[in-house]
């Protein structure tokens, strides 16, 4: 204990990040949710993938590479000194699958976000979603001149299993927001001890 | 008390605003910055407006790593992997890329926001932090690639109602 070396802080020092992904066709609201909540005006981080394409332009069996850049916008919530909560918009565009994967690996869960106006932009995010096991619910952005629906009809248009969280949202507005990350939470949370565990 | 928004790094800086951490002296922003003021997909952020600054040298990414698309050794570096110095900054001389990280990981700090702050490209920072991994100027906490512990989320859920 007393030796404690002023260049080697202990590994406890460094914060537990987790994350939070907040999925949802492009205009759905991600970024505006992530802004309601987050401690820090959301960032943008870009990867830059070079991939072989097939297929999309016939150039007679040439490979053909590809730069691509995907931008990730995300924001953080500062839980305490031990945990830090970053909350990752996911890219809007289908082509940007290659993401997903990275964003959803140890993620906590996932917020879909449904425009009521274009819902099967958010087919894709419920799909990848549970078959990867990733808890998530559906948040439905209320956008003006709409049509509001219930989260009845939400739920049976989007086809999402009884225990999966419908939640009515504003993305715009930050405790709207809270509430659907606290429905996430504790969805999760609920996950783990499916049974009273006594 | 001490969970004071700035612990992670720096707060927003917007390139113009004397923003992200230039050579000691400098308000000047780093060579290799677009000057984009940090837009997010959907638009830039609250208050910057593209084209705030005037686009700066281009420099292609991958010639801060020489070519070099993948960190040599050294943990996986995610995106939420949290970056902390772990030693003297003015220990040794580095290259400028090397300093501006070390200086931003001054407090534990996502790989993500590296990237986003200094406006490079993640697999780039992968690739520089895998250099600062090496010779010991950086410490990672490994991330999780499985659920967190209960008492984790429960910490999660508080601190969200908290907000």
């Amino acid at each position: 204990m007393a030796s404690a070396d002023s260049e080697t802080r202990p590994q406890e020092a460094i914060p537990q990040a987790v994350k939070i992904i907040i999925a949802g066709g492009f205009g759905a609201g991600k970024t505006t949710l992530v802004a309601s909540v987050s401690e820090i005006t959301p960032l943008s981080t870009e990867e830059v993938m070079t991939e072989a394409s097939y297929g999309v332009d016939d150039t007679g069996g040439v490979e053909q590479k590809t730069t691509t850049t995907v931008a990730l916008d995300f924001g953080r919530i500062t839980i305490n000194d031990d945990v830090v909560l970053y909350l990752f918009g996911t890219p809007g565009q289908d082509r940007f699958w290659f993401m997903w994967d990275e964003l959803a690996e140890g993620a906590l869960g996932a917020v879909v976000l449904a425009d009521t106006r274009r819902l099967d932009t958010c087919f894709h995010a419920v799909d990848f979603f549970e078959r990867r096991g990733v808890p998530f619910v559906v948040a439905v952005n209320r956008f003006e001149g709409s049509t509001v629906y219930r989260e009845e009809e939400v739920r049976e248009a989007l086809d999402v299993s009884a225990e999966v969280p419908v939640v009515l949202a504003d993305a715009r507005e930050r405790e709207s927001c809270k509430e659907v990350l606290v429905e996430l939470v504790t969805h999760v949370i609920r996950g783990r001890n499916p049974v009273m565990s006594g | 008390m001490s969970t004071s928004n700035e612990r992670y790094g720096v707060r927003a800086s917007v390139p113009g605003d004397g923003g992200p951490p230039g050579r000691s002296s400098g308000h000047q922003p780093p060579p290799w910055h677009r000057g984009r003021g940090h837009p997010t997909s959907e638009g830039p952020s609250v208050g910057v407006a593209f084209g705030d600054a005037p686009a700066g040298p281009l420099v292609r990414p991958y010639t801060m790593t020489r070519g070099r698309t993948r960190p040599s050794t050294g943990p996986r570096l995610d995106l939420v992997t949290i970056v902390v110095t772990a030693r003297d900054l003015r220990e040794r001389v580095r290259e400028p890329e090397h300093e501006a990280i070390m200086r931003l990981c001054h407090r534990p700090i996502s790989v993500a926001e590296i990237s986003a702050r200094l406006d490079i490209p993640l697999t780039v920072v992968r690739v520089l932090l895998g250099d600062l991994l090496a010779d010991g100027d950086v410490r990672t906490r490994a991330t999780m690639t499985q659920l967190p512990e209960k008492k984790v989320l429960q910490a999660v859920l508080d601190g969200i109602r908290r907000l």
